[in-house]
């Protein structure tokens, strides 16, 4: 099992929001996380991306780019462990074309490419988005935990970047609002409800239906 | 029911804000309480004649001493680009440690004594050397910008780090995910600190290095005022220019050749050093005697006794007394400045009369404000009283104005006297006491060096003592002076939090750079 959880509590400091849950992810799968806002997807995803942080690429919900750097040095961040700090801060100070030749192709593929040396925090809210994508692309490895990597794009990007992951990384765990995306691109969907796993099923013996009725009252 | 009665009910109903009012209002007591204790005489035979002839000099500035104003201008510029670089790189790294409790206390008891206070240490320890001037800044200012830059690190945005893969390296995370959050902010607070630095290089003078203050000292005593005027025109000239000339890519060039600029001095002997801190510092009772023997300590404690209530006692009460005044008069001075740079009350022109006043009055060291009303009046509390209000006044005014440009108001609102008792002030008002409960701490560090100029604060008794080179003493009255500006600055912090001003003291900071800064 690539990320596995037992029988946990999750939530934050004073409170608990999800309880006695227990789940495992095994390598390969593609899995969509659905429910209403405020249901506890975020937490799950954030236990997940805390305790598997050495696994797995990262796209947390609030993207966490550093607003005064460029989206260049933003993406470059997924791999700082690649290289020793005196390479890091020349690549600082002075953008090696080593780098931006890497780096290039990326930002193209998702719509970026005049914006690569723009500061992060001029950006709007789905080119930030888009950044932090190719920064877990960027970073690669085996897997990626996102937090709504597509809240703020339009469909068509939308697609680009869920096919893009899904090319990437083998294992994907996302949390989606979108339904559609997540009966299209996912291998397993997980429904949470009212603190609760409320179903985890293989996508293909699910409906639409199934699903919508977790945003029923 | 009976009028007597009806009267707490109309206490008890009284607004939220009342707490603040109360608050004030207890403030300007002990003001009018210590007013009553203070010496505030005129002891000149003719301050008017002074008066006349320093107007006379401020319409005649006499630029062709140019020799004395260049020398006078390079080398305050000099000593506050190395003594603030040095400040702001020690402080700088010790942020990064500011969590340890030895750190943050050390921070702030060198940040407690005065810069001039440090000068008279180190002008005991290594001479009159442009050492003694640099490290007399950097040591304090090391103090400050450690706290502020730790604060600033600790409510910058971090969401960064969660991002960043395992095994990046401290230096690679800091400088990717934590220093550019922050990079802004410390530049902008380090170019208004520089301004407080040509401040503190300036005063330095009046001990004896080779800045601003030293020719304004002789060119006064000299009574040559066209000098004086000339002096402190072109220093206003250099402050307001300070955006132009002071660019972060220029500072490497400036820092070259700064050291240069310093002049020269007598050589540092090391022998000098060691006896400072081994010796003259140690108090005479116990100085070179055996530390286990109970009588030698039994002396020390008198010694220590007589100190406190001969010296220090004295000194305390001065300079709480002259503090108090003092903030109540800055209170009261930027009631009255603020409309003065403000759209609300004034027109352009106005406005800019409004702004060349208030410039000015911020600009001169409260130190050299108070040395010329020193001259016109003799030594009383007066001098100081006005310099210390005058300066803090516009300090606080200054802030206060740009807030009350932001106030947005109904169409029909009032105008004049009705405007601002009824529409500014009272959105202002905890702001103001924000700022001034900041500025607390910065009066009573103040009001305790002006004691050099003979007015009996604590720093009348620790000039005393140097002028006798009993550096025992004076070391032990400068401790003390320390201690009263800690505990004023936690009692500041106090009130600040029971009058819910902590949060607007936090967007103080980045407003006066902001403002200073600029």
């Amino acid at each position: 099992m690539l990320f596995q959880l037992n029988n946990e509590n999750l939530g934050y400091k004073q409170s608990t929001v999800l309880h006695n849950i227990s789940l495992s992810i095994a390598k390969g799968e593609r899995v969509a996380l659905v429910g209403e806002s405020g249901a506890g997807k975020s937490t799950l995803l954030s236990a997940l991306q805390t305790r598997f942080k050495d696994k797995a690429a990262l796209i947390p919900q609030d993207v966490g780019l550093v607003r005064n750097l460029s989206v260049f040095h933003n993406i470059y961040m997924g791999r700082l462990n690649a290289h020793g700090a005196g390479y890091n801060l020349l690549n600082l100070a002075w953008p090696q074309k080593r780098e931006v030749d890497q780096i290039k192709p990326l930002v193209e593929q998702l719509g970026l490419a005049d914006k690569l040396f723009k500061v992060a925090g001029e950006l709007s809210g789905g080119q930030q988005q888009r950044t932090a994508v190719c920064r877990a692309l960027y970073q690669g490895g085996s897997a990626v935990i996102g937090d709504e990597p597509v809240s703020a794009v339009d469909s068509h990007m939308a697609s680009t970047i869920m096919k893009a992951l899904n090319t990437e990384f083998d294992t994907v765990v996302l949390a989606l609002h979108d339904v559609d995306l997540a009966l299209k691109f996912s291998s397993r969907i997980i429904g949470i409800k009212a603190g609760a796993i409320s179903f985890d099923q293989p996508t293909d013996e699910l409906s639409r239906q199934d699903l919508d009725f977790l945003y029923e009252g | 029911m009976s009028k007597l009665l009806s009267i707490p009910d109309a206490l008890l109903n009284r607004p939220q804000n009342s707490s603040m009012v109360g608050t004030s209002f207890m403030f300007v007591c002990v003001a009018l309480v210590c007013l009553y204790l203070a010496d505030i005489s005129i002891s000149t035979y003719d301050p008017w004649l002074e008066i006349h002839r320093m107007m006379l000099g401020v319409i005649t500035p006499d630029f062709f001493a140019i020799d004395a104003i260049g020398s006078a201008l390079v080398k305050t510029v000099a000593f506050a680009l190395v003594g603030v670089s040095l400040g702001a790189v020690s402080g700088f790294f010790l942020a990064q440690v500011y969590h340890l409790r030895t750190v943050r206390l050390a921070c702030s008891l060198v940040r407690s004594v005065h810069e001039l206070f440090w000068a008279l240490i180190f002008l005991q320890m290594l001479g009159l050397t442009p050492l003694t001037g640099i490290l007399a800044i950097a040591l304090p200012y090391a103090g400050i910008c450690a706290k502020v830059y730790s604060e600033t690190f600790e409510e910058a945005e971090a969401s960064a780090l969660q991002a960043v893969p395992l095994g990046s390296g401290i230096v690679s995370t800091f400088f990717y995910a934590r220093l550019p959050e922050v990079w802004v902010h410390i530049v902008n607070y380090t170019g208004y600190r520089f301004e407080c630095g040509l401040r503190s290089s300036a005063v330095l003078g009046f001990v004896g290095l080779p800045t601003l203050g030293f020719y304004l000292e002789s060119a006064f005593n000299e009574g040559n005022y066209s000098e004086v005027s000339a002096l402190l025109i072109t220093f206003y000239v250099l402050i307001a220019t300070i955006r132009y000339w002071l660019r972060l890519k220029f500072l490497g060039v400036y820092l070259i050749a700064a050291p240069f600029l310093l002049g020269g001095g007598a050589d540092i002997k090391l022998g000098n050093v060691m006896r400072f801190l081994t010796v003259d510092i140690v108090p005479a009772p116990l100085r070179g005697s055996d530390l286990l023997d109970a009588s030698n300590w039994m002396k020390f404690f008198s010694w220590a006794q007589n100190m406190l209530t001969d010296q220090a006692l004295p000194g305390i009460i001065a300079t709480i007394v002259l503090t108090q005044i003092a903030l109540v008069g800055t209170a009261f001075l930027s009631l009255a400045f603020f409309p003065l740079i403000s759209e609300k009350f004034l027109g352009k022109y106005g406005r800019m009369v409004g702004h060349l006043f208030l410039v000015i009055v911020r600009s001169t060291p409260e130190f050299i404000l108070a040395y010329v009303f020193l001259h016109l009046w003799g030594p009383s509390m007066l001098p100081a009283i006005i310099a210390l209000s005058l300066h803090n006044g516009a300090i606080i005014g200054h802030l206060m104005g740009r807030y009350s440009n932001e106030i947005r108001l109904r169409p029909d609102h009032a105008n004049g006297v009705n405007l601002y008792g009824y529409e500014i002030v009272p959105r202002l008002y905890g702001q103001f006491l924000a700022f001034l409960f900041y500025r607390w701490e910065v009066i009573m560090r103040e009001t305790a060096i002006l004691g050099i100029l003979g007015i009996a604060t604590l720093g009348f008794y620790v000039d005393s003592a140097l002028a006798d080179i009993r550096l025992d003493r004076a070391m032990f009255l400068i401790a003390i002076t320390a201690l009263l500006n800690v505990g004023i600055d936690s009692l500041s912090r106090h009130i600040r939090q029971r009058l819910r001003l902590s949060r607007t003291v936090q967007n103080h900071s980045r407003v006066s750079t902001q403002a200073d800064g600029k």
